[in-house]
């Protein structure tokens, strides 16, 4: 069997006394949508954090594609073919949504900060193969009637969308979405179902996003992890992860034992 | 209101959006070309100051108005563009080889500067800025076998090409095709993704990272072409003032020139422009209205420094896009009339305040 398309293996990492993640371990395959639940506090941005380098993990290592990326700087990561959006969505409030996307296309430039200051002809011409990849993404995402708003006026339904199509503009194999349909209406959580499945199946993108939509985890996951104060509580299709007693008893508590009284009675 | 409708892509790269830009471009350029025909000396020099701040002003625009970059330090990098001009000239080096050499001086100085940077943000970088602007400034005066001391050092005019660019209308062209440069190569960077990297910086440094740009290297980047514009500025103001002492490069040079872009308008090429007006107008602005003025006031001292105070609280508060924002808001104003709603700017404004000093 070949190694894993891309692999955590015993992660842990603290903050102070607070063990955030402790020895977390999946794999994820190839054209996989890979969904991580749990309470809140439960360590999945953290995980997020450390897959896309911007934590370092205390113990564990990170493996893409068979190649150790735990050292690796957090700029170099976009380059590597990963690329993440953010719970709070980190966009570029001062720029209009196309900046925004060419800046997500930056690692694909080909000219030189000489060139730039000159604008030689290379560098138009660049420019404008830049441009026609980034129209792709637009196009996809139908981001067309916002192309040139700035992003501090736009609505947050729309700047999630500029966010996910600022991700896909790096071009990336796997795409780390940390809940896209927070703040989204049903319709537009509707839209990122779509989108979500057209990433993985018409573009062949690995997705590993956290969510606490269950509607949309069902709809688009393929395996789902659930997490609990930092440590691995149940693996699984979604079903199963739903079923799961540890995950339930996260979720809503423990089910009534022989010496409590049930709540009925109590009433 | 005018609709460009878009069919090609460099429709978004190109200089001008559509003929009537490149028509009042061309009115300004011949405008300025005619200038000293018409104009006194007196103002003409005043014109080539304004040049050569709109120089200091593009490149602290694009370090702290693209890059978010807080510099409270750029006077030492003016002064040192000015004294390297200054000594290679005494030496007898021709101005074609001196000025640049004079920017690349100062860029390695702004490197130097910029440092700090890649561990501190804000009101912490200005500090750190500060600091460096003031050793800087006194290092001039301390070296004295080399740059005169507190005692000054006298510039000589440029020598181009057998002509004598010393002041009236050549230096005032020299000084204008320098700005225009400038001004063309911020634009320049601006529309590629050296400048896009540089304005994610500004707006999240999180994220800026994640789409692959390399904090360190575009900050000290920033920096080092921040410094350099000061640094080519610097020289020409060496050869328009000509007599350079430390004491024209204090602290409060620094703070009038972050003054100047935040009042021209953060954020906006034009913006530097506007500021390096007013920094250049507001002083002969003042002394026009002076003998009006009744005695307590007109004889009052620090009146200058005063009235750059307020117009600086005043912006911030009412106008945080500065000059260029109260320009836009009146073009679209016109632009929409009558359709024109109070609350147009509103949600970036809102954005802008809290967000001033990250």
């Amino acid at each position: 069997m070949s190694a894993p398309f891309f692999e955590a293996h015993g992660i842990s990492v603290q903050f102070g006394g607070l063990k955030a993640v402790d020895g977390v371990s999946f794999t994820v395959d190839k054209g996989e949508v890979f969904t991580i639940i749990g309470p809140n506090g439960a360590g999945k941005t953290t995980v997020f954090n450390i897959v896309s380098r911007i934590y370092d993990p205390s113990a564990g290592k990170v493996v893409l594609e068979g190649e150790d990326i735990t050292e690796v700087p957090a700029h170099r990561i976009a380059k590597l073919g990963i690329a993440r959006t953010f719970q709070n969505i980190e966009l570029f409030e001062h720029a209009t949504v196309l900046q925004n996307l060419l800046i997500g296309a930056h690692v694909h430039r080909t000219t030189n900060p000489v060139a730039e200051a000159l604008f030689l002809p290379s560098v138009k011409r660049a420019e404008v193969a830049l441009r026609e990849k980034v129209e792709e993404v637009i196009d996809l995402l139908d981001l067309a009637v916002h192309r040139d708003s700035m992003v501090a006026g736009l609505p947050y339904g729309a700047r999630k969308v500029v966010e996910l199509g600022r991700a896909l503009c790096t071009r990336p194999k796997l795409l780390l979405l940390d809940e896209p349909s927070s703040g989204l209406n049903v319709e537009e959580t509707e839209d990122m179902a779509f989108w979500i499945e057209d990433i993985t199946k018409d573009l062949g993108i690995t997705v590993i996003m956290v969510e606490h939509d269950m509607t949309l985890v069902s709809r688009v996951s393929d395996r789902v992890l659930a997490m609990n104060q930092g440590r691995v509580l149940a693996m699984g299709s979604p079903a199963e992860v739903q079923r799961h007693p540890a995950v339930v008893e996260a979720y809503i508590g423990a089910p009534a034992g022989p010496g409590m009284a049930p709540l009925e009675k109590a009433s | 209101m005018r609709f460009i409708f878009k069919t090609r892509y460099e429709q978004d790269i190109n200089l001008f959006q559509h003929g009537g830009q490149m028509f009042w471009y061309a009115v300004l350029g011949l405008v300025l070309m005619a200038a000293p025909f018409v104009v006194s000396s007196y103002v003409l020099t005043q014109l080539s100051q304004i040049f050569i701040y709109s120089i200091v002003a593009f490149g602290l625009m694009l370090l702290a108005g693209f890059t978010g970059q807080l510099s409270l330090g750029h006077a030492a990098f003016l002064a040192v563009g000015a004294y390297t001009e200054a000594v290679l000239a005494i030496a007898g080096v021709p101005f074609l080889v001196s000025v640049p050499l004079s920017g690349l001086f100062a860029a390695v100085v702004g490197i130097i500067v910029g440092l700090p940077a890649l561990r501190v943000k804000g009101l912490y970088l200005g500090i750190a800025t500060l600091a460096f602007g003031t050793i800087i400034e006194e290092i001039i005066a301390r070296a004295e076998p080399i740059t005169g001391g507190n005692a000054g050092l006298m510039v000589p005019p440029i020598n181009l090409f057998g002509l004598r660019f010393a002041d009236g209308p050549a230096f005032y062209y020299l000084a204008f095709a320098f700005a225009l440069a400038a001004g063309l190569i911020l634009i320049n960077i601006l529309r590629s993704p050296t400048g896009r990297a540089f304005v994610a910086i500004r707006d999240s440094e999180i994220s800026a990272q994640s789409m692959g740009v390399n904090l360190a290297v575009y900050k000290t980047m920033s920096f080092a072409i921040s410094a350099a514009f000061a640094g080519v500025a610097g020289a020409l103001y060496a050869h328009n003032i000509r007599f350079l002492s430390p004491d024209q490069f204090t602290v409060v040079q620094s703070i009038e020139l972050i003054m100047m872009v935040v009042i021209g308008g953060l954020g906006s090429i034009h913006g530097a422009v506007y500021g390096a007006i007013f920094l250049i107008a507001l002083p002969q602005a003042i002394n026009a209205v002076k003998p009006f003025l009744p005695l307590f006031l007109s004889e009052a001292t620090g009146l200058q420094p005063t009235i750059f105070g307020l117009v600086l609280v005043l912006v911030v508060l009412f106008e945080p896009l500065g000059i260029y924002g109260a320009w836009l808001k009146t073009r679209t104003y016109f632009d929409l009339f009558p359709f024109y709603r109070q609350g147009m700017f509103r949600r970036q404004k809102a954005f802008q305040k809290s967000d001033r000093l990250k």
